[in-house]
């Protein structure tokens, strides 16, 4: 039996005529340790795909099955990574932490939690900047506290909501490895939601494209047989890494052709040209500006 | 710290041209910001000394007129000459009663002053000579001989402050936590909605009648300052509204981000709102204290004005009832010594407010 599995899940938004049906007949069923990516357009329904998952919102029809039982609500065996990290602003990164280690280990004592917590935050390599806020980290070590306090549940499956979309190349890079490593040193259950198609080539077992709503459904497997540990620069040459690479895009962007021919909106342009302004002029001294008071 | 409240309060803006002028750092531009927040401002006080001597001039003049024709229509021109020579000598007693000059004022400051000091010996005196007496009254259990002399203009102040605080005390612990609870439900708030919406814009006036009919009953036998519990309780009636709607406004308008949080890592309902929804309202709940505060200063004076509880207010109706020469010029520094505590307070609930909000953009 599947660890996670979603039956002919739909979820619609608003009521009578502003119905929106955002997700429409979901299949989606996921093994134990396995690391699935959803690969979708941006406002396709992927937030609210997760967000059925996780348990802070309900299938309107069809149900979300984990471990062949219906989910009632947010659990501790579902860690969350949220897209806007979504950190408390006024704890620290050790707080933080602590708010999801008090919740999932209520009865020990303050040492064994505070060791917990450097474990946890030691992971993601924020030893440094434990007691520091948020405020004070950059996008990256955000999301990285974001992870941390998601591991510190020590949930049985991750939930990430695109949760590198909002760093840079780079970082994404090394942060992408950190979490493949974490994720095959306990062999955790993954579902990774992402608006990139390397994103997913790189990390997961199976990439599933969704395709764009309203009436979002699930597209078909790609299987991701790359060998592990992936590093991208050598992949990258790999005619396989391109091959799937070039497939999954292919198929996005084909879907997403044909939703734009159904709806043939035409956008009317208003007639504006862009006005230069002044030119510099060489050897023509500026004027000292007068200060006006009034 | 210090640099951050010196930055709060605005006193770094206001000394950094003078600072970067003797720095000798962009001395032009200096000299501009130095135009703009020192000169022009000093310019619109003068002006407004001006308007005010003028003003005030004309007045005397048409008052002291009319009080010279008046004499003339009854007693005859004998009398009006004498009218006349008198409010020219400057004699105290046939002054015209109008709105005093800026010149006048600054002498009703100074006796002030002088008035507190002469009161001041006083009490101390009164002190020294009853001592003895007092220790020998402690011995025995009986409360201690205090001063029931007059109070002077700044003791006046200082029991304004003490009822401003108590009653802003009195909001805040009643506003906040109610707040906090209506914000938490939506339907306590629809339920409460009405009574918040009907009690808010209720005068002043009438909370203090409210009030002085539940303390009247409730203290008739017991020997509390009455006037006292009346008028601070009739400020923190009257201003708690701007707190307590803040508070449920802030409380039921938590980030969604946060919400998601606290209902992912499954937080107990106190750890929602000490960790939560506390901390993300903070914010709003100072704003709405600093509006509390201004009101609470606002409506202080009217109430002991009317409450008969001593502190300014209470003075400038005093002073107003009394009708002396100086009587006036003192409402007037009355006047001007409300408004810079008022603005004071603000200053000081505006720091605070600064220090406790955070940058929510980069949570």
């Amino acid at each position: 039996m599947a660890y996670l599995e979603l039956k002919n899940v739909s979820k619609s938004f608003g009521s009578g005529k502003d119905k929106v049906e955002v997700l429409s007949n979901i299949n989606l069923s996921i093994e134990e340790g396995e690391f699935v990516a959803i690969v979708g357009f941006t406002g396709s329904g992927k937030t609210t795909l997760i967000n059925l998952i996780n348990g802070l919102e309900f299938p309107d029809e069809g149900e979300v099955l984990l471990q062949g039982k219906p989910i009632t609500g947010p659990g501790p065996d579902r860690g969350v990574v949220f897209q806007n990290y979504s950190l408390l602003p006024w704890l620290t990164v050790r707080q933080n932490v602590k708010l999801a280690v008090d919740e999932v280990y209520p009865s020990k004592s303050k040492e064994e939690k505070d060791t917990l917590i450097e474990k946890y935050v030691e992971m993601v390599h924020l030893t440094h900047a434990i007691d520091k806020k948020p405020a004070e980290l950059s996008g990256g070590m955000r999301q990285r506290v974001s992870v941390a306090r998601a591991l510190a549940m020590s949930p049985k499956m991750l939930l990430m909501d695109e949760p590198l979309s909002a760093l840079d190349a780079l970082t994404r890079g090394t942060l992408q490895e950190e979490i493949v490593n974490i994720w095959s040193e306990d062999k955790k259950t993954c579902l990774l939601i992402t608006n990139d198609v390397d994103e997913g080539v790189v990390m997961a077992d199976r990439i599933i494209p969704l395709n764009p709503g309203p009436q979002a459904s699930l597209g078909p497997d790609f299987k991701v047989n790359l060998p592990r540990p992936r590093v991208i620069a050598e992949i990258n040459k790999l005619d396989e890494y391109k091959h799937l690479r070039n497939e999954v895009l292919e198929y996005l962007i084909e879907v997403g052709l044909s939703r734009k021919s159904e709806e043939s909106n035409q956008y009317e342009l208003p007639d504006l040209k862009p006005v230069m302004p002044g030119r510099i002029k060489w050897g023509i001294r500026k004027k000292s500006e007068k200060q006006k008071f009034f | 710290m210090k640099d951050k409240i010196l930055q709060l309060t605005g006193i770094q803006s206001f000394l950094s041209p003078w600072v970067n002028i003797f720095k000798g750092e962009e001395t032009k531009k200096n000299i501009n910001i130095l135009l703009k927040s020192y000169i022009f401002p000093l310019l619109s006080i003068l002006l407004f000394v001006l308007v005010w001597h003028t003003g005030a001039t004309y007045l005397y003049n048409k008052e002291a007129t009319s009080k010279i024709e008046k004499a003339r229509a009854e007693r005859g021109e004998a009398a009006a000459l004498e009218v006349q020579n008198c409010i020219y000598s400057g004699e105290v007693g046939c002054q015209p009663n109008t709105l005093p000059s800026p010149a006048k004022v600054w002498e009703a400051y100074l006796s002030l002053l002088a008035d507190h000091k002469i009161i001041s010996g006083k009490k101390e005196a009164f002190a020294k000579k009853v001592e003895k007496t007092n220790a020998k009254r402690a011995e025995q259990g009986k409360a201690a001989i205090t001063y029931t002399g007059r109070p002077s203009f700044v003791d006046q102040i200082g029991t304004s402050l003490k009822t401003v605080f108590a009653g802003f005390l009195l909001a805040a612990f009643i506003a906040i936590p109610i707040g906090i609870i209506i914000g938490l439900s939506s339907t306590l708030r629809t339920s409460m909605n009405w009574l918040i919406q009907i009690l808010k814009p209720v005068s002043p006036v009438v909370w203090l009648l409210l009030v002085f009919m539940i303390v009247k009953t409730l203290m008739s036998d017991s020997d509390m300052d009455k006037s006292f519990m009346i008028s601070f309780i009739s400020v923190g009636l009257c201003s708690m509204w701007a707190t307590l709607v803040n508070t449920s406004m802030g409380v039921s308008t938590v980030d969604k981000d946060f919400v998601n949080v606290a209902k992912v890592l499954k937080l107990s309902i106190g750890q929602n709102i000490f960790k939560v929804v506390l901390p993300s309202s903070l914010p709003m709940i100072f704003t709405g204290l600093r509006i509390t505060l201004s009101v609470a200063w606002m409506v202080l004076i009217a109430i002991e004005l009317l409450a008969q509880s001593p502190g300014l207010g209470s003075f400038v109706w005093e002073e107003f009832q009394n009708g002396a020469n100086d009587s006036n010029a003192k409402i007037i520094v009355a006047m001007f010594v409300i408004g810079m505590i008022g603005f004071g307070l603000d200053r000081i609930m505006m720091v605070i407010q600064k220090m406790m909000s955070f940058n929510k953009e980069v949570a």
